[in-house]
């Protein structure tokens, strides 16, 4: 029954992806300025929300954890973390693609991409940490005050075109705005990309978890063979 | 649509689809170690009795 709702939201994500890939290709207008690489937008940024927010899900459930002490939120935190991660290096590579024809450059130490670079750095640490922890408790409990630390550079990444304008282009959403920065079109379909991305993320992110409940057991019965 | 800088449009989502695509690659080659790991576990655990 899982098995097939994990199926069913992994078609309507494709689905989804392939119709917005559509209009992203042959239904939106051309930008004035930067040619056919201003489309690459439309996966940079909602890869961006997307990671964001797996990584809100993740502190969350860190904290759950160290309240609830259950499994099953350490679980979905390592999950949302690894999936997130995934999503940051699409975000960072999409973006230093689209900074070599804009900027001229692959890089440049900007505030926002240095933070973006560290929110990737530390939670690749957090993934790291857990490899580094033998004991199931005190892996879950320190990862989890990890994540819970961790989002601050989330914060700040999101924040850093605020705080400091730098190389990397200033807020253009009109949800931070107030609008005019854009077409309407154009962020429409920032917005669509982003559903399809965390629809494909929730797939993702469960095929992890039941795999993380697998290894468990895989460890446990390892435990309970070498104990009998 | 504009042709202008259209090789490294194709980049940018070729990278992103690529790297997708890695990922699931490496959830499904992970799934299949897990399966073998716990089949292997659980014969150790029967032949224990």
């Amino acid at each position: 029954m899982r098995q097939n709702v994990l199926i069913g939201l992994a078609l309507l994500a494709g689905l989804w992806l392939a119709r917005n890939l559509y209009v992203i290709f042959l239904g939106l207008p051309d930008e004035a300025a930067q040619g056919a690489i201003y489309r690459i937008m439309f996966f940079h940024v909602p890869s961006w929300f997307t990671c964001f927010t797996a990584f809100f899900v993740a502190g969350i459930s860190s904290m759950l954890y160290l309240g609830k002490k259950s499994t099953m939120y350490d679980t979905l935190a390592v999950s949302a973390v690894e999936v997130g991660v995934v999503f940051t290096i699409i975000g960072l590579v999409t973006g230093s693609i689209w900074g070599r024809i804009i900027w001229g450059i692959w890089w440049t130490w900007d505030p926002r991409l240095t933070w973006a670079l560290i929110t990737c750095i530390v939670y690749s640490g957090y993934l790291m940490l857990r490899r580094a922890i033998d004991d199931p408790t005190a892996r879950a409990k320190n990862s989890a005050v990890l994540c819970i630390f961790a989002f601050a550079s989330v914060v700040i990444t999101y924040k850093a075109i605020d705080w400091w304008r730098t190389q990397h282009p200033g807020p253009v959403l009109s949800i931070r705005t107030g609008g005019g920065n854009m077409d309407p079109a154009m962020e429409a379909m920032l917005f669509s990309n982003w559903g399809a991305l965390l629809l494909l993320c929730i797939v993702l992110v469960a095929v992890r978890m039941k795999q993380e409940d697998t290894s468990r057991e895989v460890e446990s019965l390892r435990r309970y063979a070498h104990a009998a | 649509m504009d042709q202008r800088n259209f090789l490294y449009m194709f980049y940018g989502f070729a990278a992103a689809w690529g790297i997708l695509a890695l990922y699931v690659i490496s959830l499904v080659m992970r799934e299949g170690r897990l399966r073998k790991e716990l089949d292997s576990v659980k014969r150790m655990l029967d032949s224990k009795g």
